[in-house]
């Protein structure tokens, strides 16, 4: 229980700290780090408008999407200590249960009949489908390095002794790293500042939502960031008690956020047409996780 | 025994009382004889689920001998899933054949193959004598060709039921090979025989299990002996695309699992190469079902992908076998006979929502639907439970089989060989692609058929089906969600099936159980939480939103106010980046007029896909064989004196060879001492 806390307080800083490092780099003061959420409690009190095109699908997705970002999150280990619900596999139910949000925004986007957000859904569609292979491999990688098939027990068992653990480590991080930010649409895929619309992924998908539903759209996207750097936590904290991961978990989550913020400040989106490519040869990068991991069993002889 | 007798008596029966029938009458005693004999059948199904094993054995001819009658679990569990989804399915067939009423004959003749076609499938489950067995097959074949070209006054109809029955008896005369092989050999038709011939010789097993694949899995549709279905499902009329996605092409697979339990080849070469044809089968369906508008063909690119992600099951289970895991192997089969029951609902369940969006429409093309949500709410709720369990999203069905799978390929990292890991690496990615583009295909199929605006105007009104016809849906649709809830009821009911494979391999009876369900008790409690979960934050967001200001206005062009059903996202636009970037794998041809001039005329663009599997296996052999018989057409050359002279070079040669065959062979003797 204690890690879906720490996620939650995590969530409500990540975004202003991401907004605050770009701010910084761009030479300007920023708002403050708090602002994300101001807002979202601010969309909460809201009322909406509907496009009169949308029916029941655009009503309950927000909702689906939201509720199934939380049952990932009750997933999520702490180190050594089990998250909610813990079991054989429980990665599979991560990126599964991480799906059906994506097919609800997907098809919620289409709901609305605009042309816009049908564009979204599709580029959508398809990167959240070639960023899927990474994870899995990276998580097959980890298991077969453990002999473990549960997060948990995958990540208590995680020694990092050696050089070439040491690499697997960072490629791992940068693999899960790379995910997070597919998954939430950020800079080298999708710039969530963009005044085009022609040019953005998510950010064209939700268009037409308002109100509650936005607030539950953005805070999903906070908590995503919340969970994704607690998975990179987890790479590095293993069997060490409480007292040390705790401030360990939130100096790692600043860290990425200000790794985000960088990114975001120093790198150009890339070409639509070039981010498949980009995003496939994660999945390379995680077949090397691979490679490195039959290399410390000795499966190559 | 009786039983039996009763259950070709009803056959019978109804057969000759339905075409002296009127056609509503048609109908109800067609659907009461179906009832009838598969309520009969499923007390043994259910009685063998349970443990019990039964064996008969029919008088049989002559020709045939004894014809033996048995059944275990295995025969079971697919006789339950056929019943099943043949009952929903001609529940679902009345009223939509309501539309043909004035096709009197017709109509009979389709009733009478329906009834036909389940008592064949219900005896290919249990019949153990091989010349029986090809009988009531090609009874199969026959009657489900009649029953796909009930429009036979479409070209395009008639063309579909052709293919598929020259495909059928190309995978007919697979079987026969190998049914003749051993009946030379052991000079008994039984299938015990086959057993007795193949046990103690690897080679001849393998050889003889292969021949029995090719032709099984013609009719299962494993790439690349696919390319009948997708011309197939979509001219057949809904229910019937439903029952042969459903349970037919299941009967392949029955075969294949049987053939396993008779040969017993060596698992882990069969497993090695089943493994290999269902990873590419499961991505070269998926691939080409994204690229189709037609959403009947897209479902039935599906069903390849689908038998390909049972037909991974299968693999990853032999493997099991060949290697003395018993993990690996109760959850392979395990994942692949509850995938069978899965995708026969929720496939069967996609195509009777197509036949009711092709009811209200007359349209299969997604092209020119759009917003049918509105006017057909309910069957878009039902397509949308069914998209997502096919998608193999929680907390449906098709994540629990997915699941038993995922997990097989991961438990069995831990004493995996390098060759093994690399198999596993590539099934894993395999089956993630597979999830991946499912998902990619069915949030566009759903998408552009029931959501956004009409894209096309209909001059009549667009309206929803009955409710009776929408009950055999539901049906399905609340199996799909108990499946999602209570898995580990199936799998329970899936222990005798699995111990027929895996259950060699155990010492204890309580392992096999714990291998499948202790892997899935606790997916059942997220799953739980899951749709809890949902209904939580639901109602949350009612209380909150009760007070607040609704607005309704037109969708957001960003600040484009000339909205028009013709601005929206079409399905060939929301796939185009898929499209750039499988191009190597698909075939599509383009035909497009680009706009010209300062005052354009008319400008079109129009594309067509097309199979590569079916242009290089059938399309270009069948041109090479035409060019090659194109050169003896002088024989035919229309003049009756010919023909004579060749009837009579015929009977002389008859009657000479025999004489002259002492002659031949001293010929030859002849040569040979040179």
């Amino acid at each position: 229980m204690l890690i879906f806390i720490l996620i939650l307080i995590a969530a409500i800083f990540f975004s202003g700290i991401i907004i605050r490092t770009k701010s910084i780099f761009s030479g300007r003061k920023g708002p403050g780090i708090l602002q994300p959420i101001k807002d979202v409690i601010r969309l909460f009190r809201k009322g909406s408008v509907y496009s009169q095109t949308t029916s029941f699908v655009f009503q309950i997705a927000p909702t689906v999407y939201f509720a199934s970002v939380i049952m990932a999150m009750l997933v999520v280990p702490f180190g050594q200590y089990k998250g909610f619900i813990s079991f054989n596999g429980d990665f599979i139910f991560f990126a599964y249960v991480l799906a059906l949000g994506k097919f609800f925004s997907i098809i919620s986007a289409m709901d609305t009949g605009s042309s816009f957000e049908g564009m979204g859904a599709s580029r959508e569609a398809l990167y959240s489908m070639l960023a899927e292979p990474a994870f899995f491999i990276l998580m097959g990688s980890l298991a077969l390095l453990t002999g473990h098939l549960s997060f948990q027990e995958i990540f208590a068992a995680l020694h990092i002794g050696s050089y070439i653990t040491y690499a697997l480590a960072i490629l791992a991080t940068f693999v899960i790293l790379m995910i997070a930010m597919i998954e939430n649409s950020r800079m080298p895929i999708d710039d969530p500042k963009t005044h085009l619309e022609l040019t953005m992924i998510h950010e064209v998908m939700i268009l037409d939502n308002s109100g509650f539903d936005l607030g539950l759209i953005l805070t999903t996207g906070y908590l995503k960031f919340a969970i994704y750097g607690a998975l990179i936590v987890n790479l590095f904290v293993g069997v060490i008690p409480y007292g040390y991961t705790i401030p360990m978990f939130f100096i790692i989550q600043f860290l990425v956020a200000i790794a985000i913020g960088t990114i975001e400040s120093f790198m150009a989106r890339f070409r639509m047409g070039h981010n498949a490519q980009f995003i496939f040869a994660l999945t390379s990068v995680s077949l090397l996780i691979f490679f490195g991991a039959l290399l410390i069993l000795g499966k190559f002889i | 025994m009786r039983i039996i007798e009763v259950f070709i008596v009803i056959v019978v029966i109804a057969t000759f009382l339905i075409p002296f029938l009127n056609v509503k009458r048609k109908a109800i005693v067609a659907f009461a004889a179906i009832l009838l004999c598969a309520l009969l059948s499923s007390y043994f199904a259910i009685n063998t689920l349970l443990g019990k094993t039964y064996e008969f054995f029919l008088p049989g001819s002559l020709i045939t001998g004894l014809i033996p009658v048995r059944i275990d679990s295995l025969s079971g569990w697919f006789m339950l899933i056929i019943n099943f989804v043949y009952i929903t399915g001609s529940f679902y067939g009345i009223f939509y054949m309501n539309a043909y009423n004035e096709q009197k004959n017709n109509l009979s003749l389709h009733a009478v193959a329906l009834i036909f076609l389940h008592s064949a499938l219900i005896s290919l489950c249990v019949i153990q004598n091989s010349m029986v067995f090809l009988i009531v097959w090609e009874m199969m074949a026959l009657s489900s060709f009649i029953l796909i070209i009930f429009e036979h006054e479409k070209t395009a109809t008639i063309k579909a039921g052709i293919n598929f029955l020259i495909q059928s008896h190309i995978c007919i005369i697979f079987l026969m090979l190998g049914f003749i092989w051993v009946a030379i050999k052991q000079n008994s038709f039984d299938f015990n025989a086959i057993t007795a011939y193949a046990s103690g010789n690897h080679g001849v097993a393998i050889i003889l299990f292969l021949c029995f694949f090719i032709g099984l899995s013609i009719k299962a549709g494993f790439v690349p002996f696919h390319t009948w279905l997708p011309y197939a499902h979509p001219v057949a009329p809904a229910h019937i695309s439903g029952i042969m996605s459903g349970v037919i092409i299941k009967i392949g697979i029955f075969g294949i699992l049987r053939m396993l339990l008779l040969i017993k080849p060596d698992y882990t070469i069969v497993g090695y190469i089943i493994l290999t044809i269902s990873i590419i089968s499961g991505l070269y369906g998926v691939m080409l079902a994204i690229i189709q508008h037609n959403l009947k063909k897209l479902l039935a690119y599906h069903s390849i992908e689908n038998i390909g992600i049972i037909g991974i099951g299968i693999g990853i289970g032999c493997i099991g076998m060949g290697s003395n895991n018993q993990v690996l192997a109760s959850l392979g089969f395990a994942a692949a006979l509850l995938h069978t029951l899965n995708h026969g609902l929720f496939k069967s369940l996609l195509f009777y929502a197509a036949g009711n969006v092709y009811q209200a429409t007359h349209i299969l093309n997604i092209e020119s639907l759009g917003g049918l949500v509105k006017k057909m709410p309910q069957t878009a709720f039902l397509f949308l439970i069914a998209a997502i369990a096919i998608s193999g999203i929680p907390p449906f069905n098709g994540f629990v089989s997915e699941f038993l799978i995922y997990n097989g390929l991961f438990s069995w990292l831990h004493d995996a060989t390098l060759a093994a890991l690399i198999t596993i690496v590539f099934s894993i990615l395999g089956l993630v692609l597979i999830g991946g583009l499912a998902l990619l295909c069915f949030t566009k199929a759903f998408g552009i058929v029931f959501l956004g605006n009409p894209r096309h105007e209909f001059q009549h009104e667009i309206k929803e089906v009955s409710l009776f016809q929408l009950m055999p849906l539901y049906l399905i649709a609340f199996f799909i969600v108990f499946i999602g809830l209570f898995p580990i009821l199936f799998l329970n009911l899936l222990y005798h099936p699995i111990a027929l494979f895996a259950g060699t391999l155990i010492n204890h009876e309580s392992a096999l159980s714990f291998n499948t369900v202790g892997v899935i008790q606790p997916i059942n409690w997220a799953m739980w939480m899951l749709v809890l979960l949902v209904i939580l934050v639901f109602s949350i967001r009612k209380i909150v939103t009760r007070k607040q200001k609704v607005v309704i206005e037109p969708t957001w062009g960003c600040a484009y106010v000339g909205f028009a059903p013709k601005t929206q996202y079409t399905a060939n636009s929301f796939i185009r980046p898929y499209r750039k970037l499988f191009k190597p794998f698909l075939l599509i041809f383009k035909h497009k007029k680009d706009i010209e001039g300062i005052f354009p005329i008319k400008s079109h663009y129009e594309s067509h896909s097309y199979d590569k599997v079916e242009k290089w296996m059938i399309d270009s052999p069948i041109r090479s064989l035409k060019s090659f018989m194109g050169r003896f057409t002088f024989l035919q050359n229309g003049r009756l004196q010919f023909y004579i002279l060749y009837g009579i070079v015929f009977i002389v040669s008859v009657i000479c060879i025999p004489v002259i065959y002492k002659t031949i062979i001293e010929f030859i003797e002849f040569i040979k001492q040179l």
